[in-house]
């Protein structure tokens, strides 16, 4: 065995052995539920679990939640697979990836089924039985909607793709959908993210505040923000070569793609390091009861 | 010492920034923030309209982003709830329903007074990427006919005369990526000026800064954002000052904080040894 492979290894043993000693003195990634009656129907009660904070496990209608303890415990373990890419690509992490891949996948399909192909097509193609079983909240006396008809064919098109012949049958609806989404964006994108844009940059170079004195961060902001969109014009301009003054603004557009390239860098990094504050939280919290933050185990 | 920063192990950096991020979280750092005007802005926005106004909530996001976003969501309702605003609650995201719920959750603890239907309605999710505002803003009911447990629209008093969006006082968005605020801005705000608020994540920010004031009221820039904005809200709510979940992006800004000092230690130490290793000829 490797050096390398046995240090880890003892780390790993040594860190579940530290876990496990934790979990059984402190009793830690326990869930507590409390039932709740939501309806009486003619079957029996209909009763939901609700989530309490372990600080209330000794009330007589709380009890221990075993299915959500177990959760508990596995999104720890995923995310502690997850973080394990660190040291390296490694069995774990391949193992919680497929399972993330595979429970997204199977999400998507069974959100899509119900809220596409039942919300949208059955509900306009056949409204009556869709109302007597799926969707109870539709109104009464909904007519088909026959239009529906043209997305059917064309969803049936494009599985065509799947055929060993006639896969340029798939081509027809790709090519409407194409089309139809360039014509919708069209529109949209001219007015909010060209015309307007413009007009959000017609600003006056001097500024003056209510009382008519000279307001110098606003004149500063507004000469940066047209100044900045011309020099960043100049730059994308190839027409003229980059040479002399135009040259000389062109590389002020270049300062300025950067430092825009630099604070989107800083925001990405305070972004990244919130995700992973926010699983430590987790694990810290939640899982390892080492802080309690939002007092959820006071008296414990 | 230049020899052992030129080929230091890239784990000793992940380890440095894991210690960086968890001792804050252990030691349970907390700074006092000072709200930017953005901020200020809209936070502005929800406060200055009057009681009872019609918001849309639009939360388009999902559990890989609630690290930065659902500080912030959870703080728009909570600020909406004091004001006794109506909040649609609606998502285009398909993983955003628990997000969703997480808010209606907190309003029937923290606000047991306020009605679901009367005061606060959950619309779900809706598919078609940007295609429901679209259609949401111009005849509601042509993409949602009934709430998130099916039931209809008509049946419950907050909207049983809602036409479309465009009848609202105000759109909050919270965004993670695509769709979110920029589908807000191109197809509600800027086509039917609709007073819009966001929050969004770092990534997107740089990006949604330039729809800011013209097409957009305010920008929350990631957990920064959410912290200023959870701030301002605790001094016009004092009650909030006993609610520790009514702080939760004040408390990440500890980590933000040790872990932006690790960053830039690295990048300044990264370029001395580029520097360094040019001079000896190495580069």
């Amino acid at each position: 065995m490797q050096r390398e492979t046995l240090i880890w290894t003892a780390v790993m043993v040594l860190g579940g052995l530290v876990l496990l000693v934790h979990a059984v003195r402190v009793g830690n990634g326990r869930v507590y539920v409390r039932e709740v009656t939501v309806a009486d129907v003619k079957s029996g009660p209909v009763v939901h679990y609700k989530g309490v904070p372990p600080s209330l496990h000794n009330e007589a209608d709380v009890s221990l939640s075993v299915p959500r303890t177990i959760g508990m415990w596995i999104a720890a373990l995923c995310t502690l697979g997850i973080m394990s890419f660190v040291l390296g690509d490694n069995p774990l992490y391949k193992l919680m990836e497929s399972i993330f891949v595979g429970v997204s996948a199977g999400y998507l399909m069974v959100a899509a089924f119900w809220d596409e192909i039942v919300q949208n097509l059955l509900k306009g193609l056949v409204p009556g039985p869709m109302r007597d079983s799926f969707l109870p909240g539709l109104e009464e006396g909904l007519n088909p909607d026959l239009t529906y008809l043209a997305p059917l064919a064309m969803s049936v098109m494009m599985l065509w793709r799947l055929s060993p012949k006639g896969a340029w049958i798939a081509r027809w609806p790709l090519a409407f959908f194409i089309g139809a989404t360039a014509g919708f964006r069209l529109v949209s994108y001219l007015e909010a993210d060209f015309t307007q844009q413009i007009n959000n940059t017609i600003l006056p170079l001097i500024v003056y505040t209510a009382d008519k004195s000279f307001d110098v961060w606003g004149t500063i902001r507004n000469v940066l923000i047209v100044g900045g969109v011309l020099l960043g014009l100049v730059y994308f301009f190839f027409s003229v070569p980059h040479r002399g003054v135009v040259g000389g603004l062109a590389r002020g557009g270049v300062w300025l793609l950067m430092i825009t390239f630099g604070a989107s860098f800083g925001y990405t990094v305070m972004g990244r390091i919130a995700l992973l504050a926010d699983r430590l939280q987790f694990l810290f919290d939640d899982w390892l009861w080492l802080i309690d933050p939002t007092m959820q185990r006071v008296g414990m | 010492m230049y020899e052992f920063l030129k080929n230091l192990d890239r784990r000793w950096i992940f380890l440095l920034i894991l210690l960086a991020v968890a001792i804050p979280i252990l030691g349970e750092w907390q700074f006092p923030e000072k709200p930017s005007p953005m901020v200020q802005s809209v936070f502005d926005a929800i406060e200055n309209l009057p009681a009872g106004s019609d918001i849309w909530m639009a939360y388009d996001y999902d559990p890989g982003s609630q690290g930065e976003l659902h500080p912030m969501a959870l703080a728009f309702t909570r600020q909406c709830a004091f004001k006794r605003h109506k909040m649609y609650f609606m998502t285009l995201w398909p993983q955003g329903p628990p997000m969703i719920q997480k808010n209606i959750e907190l309003l029937i603890k923290e606000f047991p007074d306020l009605e679901y239907g009367v005061d606060y309605v959950n619309l779900g999710y809706r598919p078609g990427y940007e295609g429901p505002i679209k259609l949401a803003v111009i005849d509601l009911r042509k993409t949602i006919a009934a709430d998130v447990d099916g039931k209809s629209l008509d049946d419950l008093p907050m909207t049983r005369d809602f036409k479309n969006i465009q009848e609202v006082d105000l759109i909050v968005n919270v965004s993670a990526g695509y769709p979110g605020t920029k589908e807000w801005v191109l197809y509600a705000s800027t086509s039917y000026n609709i007073p819009t608020v966001a929050g969004c994540t770092g990534v997107q920010a740089p990006y949604l800064y330039p729809y800011v004031p013209q097409q957009l009221d305010g920008l929350l820039g990631a957990i920064k954002g959410a912290a200023e904005y959870e701030f301002l809200l605790l001094e016009a709510y004092p009650s909030l000052r006993e609610n520790p979940k009514a702080q939760e992006a004040l408390r990440r800004m500890g980590p933000q904080l040790l872990a932006h000092l690790v960053l830039i230690g690295l990048i300044v130490a990264g370029n001395v040894i580029y520097f360094v290793g040019r001079s000896r000829g190495d580069v």
